[in-house]
């Protein structure tokens, strides 16, 4: 396994792989089943619930239908509290506006070259640490799930939960064997347990805290009226990314704006709930540009399209840009729990990538094309969304634009063969019997281009006798 | 023509279908808190619940008990050195004896806080509902390192002045201009099979001192 998404199969090949990984089914079971019984219990406290996902929903709906106006405003509340805004159209734009800042900072060359990086989604999704490292620059990945996934040179797998797919054992073999190449090794009598694994990263990283100059984070929520930027988590490397370092540099997608200071009373209330299960999460910072003498003296705010406006242009699909990151859908779905989050081929995995990416990246791709088909539409992620995105209704959408531009080469082939067999009763009933006969030589996979369809489902099984000649032998 | 005018007529453009009607108001018809707001008795009681089911330390005492508390707790943990924010109230400190003060005078380094034992503090507001206690880097409270670096923050709470109900009712009362961090139980990870370690990165004890005046 290497650290791209590129040149990624389809879905169903992916998932065919990894539903046959007994390891991987049973880490992945077991977390979503974790988090999903104590997310339910953490939303039951809550009895206005439903009132606070209905705001959620519409604020965000009402800021996504005013885009414009409020990331003016927040630009201007941004620059006037000592910030600077860059806008970065596309991933490539936004790597090289990173990248110069990086260069531009600094006394140091070692400062040129190392940045401390708390997880974000935006930056994962451009592809910010492959693009620094080509000019040079090592982004150290600060979050634990996150720091068990660089040093396993592997992808996260999960929104919340990176490193889902890894059990204890796993990661106490990658700590020992790669820490010591990326900075403090792991200490040499190291075990599984989850707090030895824990104190081996926090010694590991808190030599990166106190030498790094430039932190590069991500963003929950951005607010235009006030200027401020919101980063929630529960380890307290994102507060170290955030307040140690000379210069911040945030990368974040247009569509995390709201537009005031009190609608933090909604998502802060959805948010961790959603995600963790938690009343409030451990931390969570909040900054309105550079303060003086606490935190950063420079801070510069990456506002990120990258396909988010073509998302915005659907008017079925641009729900997804309410989004907040929260993994719930994840956890709930059947799909996911048994592909794994690597299947979808992309850093926003389960119910939410599956919408997401074919409008963000478009459906010209194997992949791309393939996920609006990688759900069976049960529904439970919109049950669970906190700002109620109907995913169902988004991946029906999708599945019609994949089928307009010729959707699977087996669909079109199949309908064709059908179209004929059945306008002929004695072609069918030849059919039948023949398939009968034969049946014990029937592949469990079809070959040729029907192999994109049994690639994801078992062919059904032919009954010995066709069932007309059945009734006419025993009830003509 | 520039990113920023390239995305901006994206977006105009991508809006095109916007009719002109007026929106509805946004719907705000959640409960502003879940809790007795009036009740400062039973906020409190709910606040150290919170705070304890996430696995803060609490303690409570009186206005005047508060130096010797705050002593006790840095002579249960050895604590040696330890490092005070600036406008923290000098009585506080007052009963520590042999321990050797740190007040911050912005010269504090993220170095010099990583051999500091202990940090005191106060807060801005702590949160009833969800067990959160928020800092502003007001008066008593300093820069926001200082509650991150060391391994053990010793932070006081004034019943019932500082504690709100929830979330709504906090952010009326916080400054946006100013840096906060909201803190709800110490550093923590589930990151490993979803077992939760407390402390990766943050200070893995939080002790909270409720004081009634």
């Amino acid at each position: 396994m290497n650290g791209t998404f590129l040149g990624m199969p389809a879905f169903p090949q992916a998932a065919a792989r990894a539903v046959r990984d007994g390891q991987l089914r049973a880490n992945l079971r077991h977390a979503t089943h974790t988090i999903r019984d104590k997310r339910a219990r953490a939303v039951a406290e809550l009895p206005d619930w439903a009132e606070l996902r209905a705001a959620g929903k519409a604020i965000k709906d009402h800021t996504l239908r005013h885009l414009d106006r409020y990331l003016v405003q927040l630009e201007e509340s941004v620059t006037a509290a000592g910030g600077t805004v860059h806008w970065a159209a596309d991933a490539e734009e936004a790597n090289r506006i990173v990248a110069g800042l990086i260069r531009a900072t600094g006394d140091s060359d070692i400062e040129k070259r190392e940045v401390v990086k708390v997880k974000s989604m935006a930056t994962q999704e451009i592809g910010l640490n492959e693009a620094l490292a080509a000019e040079g620059i090592t982004a150290y990945e600060t979050d634990l799930a996150e720091l068990i996934v660089q040093l396993g040179d592997d992808r996260p797998s999960h929104i919340l939960v990176p490193a889902i797919h890894r059990n204890r054992a796993e990661i106490r073999e990658i700590f020992a064997d790669r820490m010591a190449a990326w900075g403090r090794p792991a200490p040499e009598s190291l075990t599984d347990s989850p707090a030895e694994l824990a104190e081996a990263a926090r010694l590991h990283l808190r030599e990166k805290f106190l030498r790094a100059r430039v932190a590069v984070s991500g963003a929950n929520f951005m607010v235009a009226e006030t200027g401020t930027l919101v980063v929630v988590e529960s380890e307290g490397n994102g507060r170290m990314c955030l307040t140690l370092p000379r210069t911040l540099i945030s990368v974040v997608g247009i569509e995390k704006v709201v537009p005031t200071w009190r609608d933090l009373e909604v998502f802060l209330q959805l948010l961790p709930r959603s995600s963790t299960a938690e009343r409030m999460n451990p931390y969570t910072s909040l900054w309105t540009g550079t303060t003086e003498d606490d935190g950063p003296s420079e801070f510069h705010l990456v506002l990120l399209d990258n396909g988010r406006t073509a998302a915005l242009a659907d008017q079925v699909g641009r729900q997804a840009l309410r989004c907040i990151r929260c993994s719930a859908c994840l956890n709930v779905c059947p799909v996911y729990e048994r592909a794994g989050g690597h299947a979808y081929g992309s850093v926003y995995p389960g119910p939410i990538g599956a919408i997401l990416n074919p409008q963000l990246r478009g459906t010209s791709s194997p992949v791309d094309a393939s996920l609006p088909y990688a759900s069976s539409l049960c529904g439970a992620c919109y049950e669970v969304c906190p700002v109620a995105i109907d995913i169902p209704e988004v991946l029906v959408h999708l599945r019609e634009r994949v089928a307009e531009q010729g959707g699977h080469p087996l669909e079109r082939a199949a309908m064709a063969a059908a179209g004929y067999v059945l306008d002929h009763p004695a072609a069918l009933a030849a059919a039948e019997r023949l398939a009968g006969r034969t049946r014990a030589l029937h592949p469990r996979r079809l070959p040729g281009p029907g192999r994109a369809w049994t690639d994801s489902r078992d062919l059904p099984e032919v009954p010995a006798e066709p069932f007309r000649d059945w009734w006419r032998r025993n009830r003509a | 023509m520039t990113s920023r005018e390239l995305i901006l007529g994206r977006i105009r453009a991508a809006l095109g279908d916007a009719d002109e009607v007026a929106e509805p108001p946004l719907p705000r018809g959640y409960l502003s808190a879940h809790a007795p707001a009036e009740d400062p008795v039973a906020l409190l009681d709910l606040l150290h619940r919170n705070l304890a089911d996430y696995r803060a330390l609490v303690h409570r005492c009186t206005e005047a008990e508060l130096p010797d508390r705050i002593a006790e707790l840095l002579a249960a943990r050895s604590s040696r050195t330890v490092a005070l924010p600036a406008g923290l109230p000098a009585s506080w400190l007052s009963g520590v004896g042999d321990v050797e003060l740190l007040p911050d005078d912005g010269s504090l380094t993220a170095a010099r806080l990583d051999a500091v034992d202990s940090v005191v503090t106060g807060c801005a507001l702590a949160i009833a509902e969800t067990g959160t206690i928020v800092l502003d880097a007001g008066p008593g409270q300093g820069r926001r390192l200082l509650s991150l670096v060391p391994d053990h923050h010793v932070c006081v709470v004034r019943a019932p002045e500082q504690v709100v109900a929830s979330v709504p009712l906090a952010l009326p009362r916080l400054d946006p201009a100013r840096p906060q961090t909201w803190i709800s139980g110490p550093s923590a990870t589930s990151d490993i099979e979803l077992d939760r370690v407390e402390g990766v990165h943050g200070p893995r004890t939080l002790e909270v001192l409720l004081v009634k005046s």
